[in-house]
């Protein structure tokens, strides 16, 4: 399943706001078919990461690559366009719209005259929820309001998938579940996946990190201190990742942690 | 890992809607919405046919064809202008200043009328067009400068009422329409025939509609509403239009009277003109994109911007179909009181059309409204104030009417607050 060119690649990438350096030559890759999770401590840079993926933020310097050419991201229209979304942590759901109207907000279907084509979004929605086997939602003309918080998340990653999206970035997606809602927005992240998306899943979950991923990338203040499959590291290195920057042979070397250290005291 | 791989797609069933397949279903959706919160003109509706059987055993003669009459037409203003604001409380925003820029609106259309001859139905343009180059200007210093609505449209009520002056000019304070197609747009009456003609296209149009929506989703493959559910929305129609149009069809003249040829019957224009009004803005409401970013600003102007909805444009656009409306409103009024004064508009004018829309079932928290709201909202206050003016005599008369109408604004917002309660999920 897995490919050797990645879809997205990201090389070298430095951002900084003002004095401050957020992000000092990071790399970074995502596979279809894949989810790779992007670990990190608060202020590791993940949403600057992010944001800088989805365009809303702008690269200093690096090279951004999609399909194995150079492009050149200047908003979120751009990502779009190129069929990256991203799922960002507060969702952006309207609460008075039912499920339909929220996964069509903003790029409605019109039919022939220029009306709202409601038998056809239904239709899609429909089918859209049925592919990621989404068996939680009773009807897809409830109102958002009355859905529970997995609901919701399911609702909110649907809509990204729904167009043809090959890149979905989801950001904590399971931060505010119980137990259950969290099991069911992990299969559907696993199920994405397995659609042949390159899925990015952000998190400070270890166990939805282990769960889940193929691959995980551990940012450290602003630096990829590394890049590995699931299979080669253990929870314990992988919070080592994230703590301290190195674990055992794996990581920054050890003159780059100590000094990012002290920069940042 | 392969615990979770095996959910495949394709042997899920397809979730649609889920839509009732007989008419106790459907009977039963529609208790569970109001049980949810979703209880939309429910209020209204038994409200009006309370203030029926209150008023209609309180006095004799209530319930008689003339004041059955008045009451459509003395509604006509607050509907109208409450129709407008229905777009406005959808995105959480108030306007203030609609009843005076309606009737600065009409006096502007009256003056064109009056003093420069111009024929009605540019006069009826030139009312809508200052209404429309008002709201905005409200709906700039809105979205564009950012100044809370209150506070613009608290000016702009102040300031209008200024204009309001100018424009009648101050001499006479008082402009009288003396064109018998403005004087007759709230007291007209269709003729018996025409009452009838309106009748049947409102019937076809209607069967129209529902058999392509039925049709639309067949073609999808979706479920629709059972078949006896929709004969019996037709049925109920046709029997209850023409109940409706007999009744107003009943010549009140006197015999004398009409050996001479006098004749009081008919079906108020007002009602062709409001049924108009609320197709074509229902339509926009519901069946447009820009309807549904309407609602979408109102819900969460955060979502709507980052799905790249034009938030500040549709935030100006809701002012100037207000202001449009309040102009039609304005219309509606000056042609109730044969003339625009420079007190018009003013008043409890504007606040008794919010409490129209808001009795009606639309919330003042924005996202939650429609517009035939102010159409029930606007019948049930205008049952209220005739029966209470006919009904409460005496010194202290309009005291206790403007005590009742205020507790029945807050009994409505009551009702809305507690139904964005029961709406909200609990898990």
């Amino acid at each position: 399943m897995n490919q050797n060119e990645p879809i997205l690649r990201m090389r070298g990438i430095t951002k900084s706001f003002g004095p401050v350096s957020v992000l000092k030559g990071v790399d970074f890759e995502a596979h279809l078919g894949e989810v790779t999770a992007l670990v990190g401590d608060n202020g590791a840079g993940k949403s600057t990461l992010v944001k800088c993926i989805g365009g809303t933020y702008s690269i200093d310097a690096g090279d951004y690559l999609f399909e194995g050419r150079p492009v050149k991201v200047h908003g979120p229209r751009d990502s779009a366009a190129l069929g990256i979304e991203i799922v960002y942590q507060d969702l952006a759901l309207c609460d008075n719209l039912d499920i339909v109207q929220n996964m069509f907000l903003g790029r409605e279907q019109l039919n022939l005259v220029r009306t709202l084509d409601e038998p056809s979004m239904e239709r899609l929605a429909g089918e859209t929820l049925a592919s990621l086997s989404v068996r939680t939602v009773s009807s897809v003309r409830q109102k958002v309001a009355s859905l529970s918080g997995g609901q919701r998340q399911t609702v909110a990653i649907a809509k990204a998938v729904l167009w043809n999206s090959k890149v979905v970035i989801l950001d904590e997606p399971t931060a505010a579940l119980g137990v259950a809602q969290t099991a069911e927005v992990l299969r559907l992240v696993r199920n994405l996946a397995d659609q042949g998306l390159a899925v990015i899943l952000i998190s400070h979950n270890m166990n939805d990190v282990l769960q889940v991923s193929d691959r995980i990338a551990a940012l450290y203040l602003g630096q990829m201190a590394a890049l590995v499959k699931r299979s080669e590291v253990t929870h314990t290195q992988i919070v080592e990742l994230i703590t301290a920057g190195r674990s055992g042979n794996l990581g920054l070397p050890l003159s780059t942690t100590l000094s990012s250290n002290g920069a940042a005291l | 890992m392969s615990e979770m791989t095996d959910s495949r797609a394709g042997a899920a069933p397809v979730v649609t809607a889920a839509v009732p397949r007989s008419l106790g279903e459907s009977f039963y959706n529609y208790r569970q919405r109001v049980r949810t919160g979703e209880i939309g003109a429910l209020p209204a509706v038994i409200g009006i046919v309370l203030l029926l059987i209150i008023f209609s055993f309180a006095q004799t003669g209530f319930l008689s064809l003339s004041s059955f009459i008045s009451i459509l037409q003395e509604s006509a203003p607050t509907i109208t202008l409450a129709m407008g604001l229905v777009f406005v409380l959808l995105l959480g925003e108030i306007d203030l200043s609609a009843g005076v820029v309606g009737s600065t609106a009409a006096a502007f259309g009256a003056i064109l009328s009056v003093k420069h001859g111009i024929a009605w139905p540019l006069a009826i343009i030139g009312a809508a067009a200052f209404g429309a180059v008002a709201g905005s200007l409200l709906g700039w210093l809105r979205a564009r400068i950012g100044i809370p609505s209150f506070v613009v449209t608290l000016a702009a009520f102040i300031s209008f009422q200024g204009a309001q002056i100018l424009v009648i000019g101050s001499s006479s304070g008082q402009v009288s329409i003396g064109d018998k197609i403005l004087l007759q747009l709230d007291n007209g009456r269709l003729s018996p025939v025409l009452g009838w003609v309106y009748l049947v296209i409102a019937v076809v149009a209607y069967t129209a509609v529902k058999l392509m929506q039925v049709n639309g989703r067949r073609r999808q493959g979706l479920a629709s509403e059972p078949m006896s559910l929709l004969v019996l929305r037709i049925g109920a129609l046709i029997v209850g239009g023409a109940i409706f149009v007999y009744f107003c069809n009943v010549d009140e003249a006197l015999t004398w009277q009409q050996r001479q040829g006098i004749h009081i019957r008919g079906v108020p224009w007002v009602v062709p003109i409001i049924a108009a009004m609320l197709v074509v803005l229902s339509f926009a409401l519901d069946k447009t994109r820009y309807g549904r970013h309407v609602y979408a600003v109102g819900g969460n102007d955060e979502a709507a911007r980052r799905a790249g909805i034009p938030v500040r444009l549709i935030r100006t656009s809701v002012f100037v179909i207000c202001s449009t409306m309040a102009a039609f409103s304005g219309l509606f009024l000056a042609s109730e009181l044969n003339g625009v004064n420079t007190q018009e508009g003013g008043g409890n004018v504007l606040l008794l059309a919010v409490a129209a829309a808001v009795i009606g079932g639309t919330s003042l928290m924005g996202g939650r409204g429609r517009v035939v709201d102010a159409v029930l909202g606007g019948l049930a206050l205008a049952i209220l104030q005739y029966g209470m003016s006919n009904l409460i005599k005496g010194g202290n008369a309009s005291a206790y009417q403007y005590i009742i109408t205020g507790i029945v604004l807050l009994l409505a917002a009551a009702v809305d607050a507690l139904s964005r309660h029961a709406g909200r999920s609990t898990s």
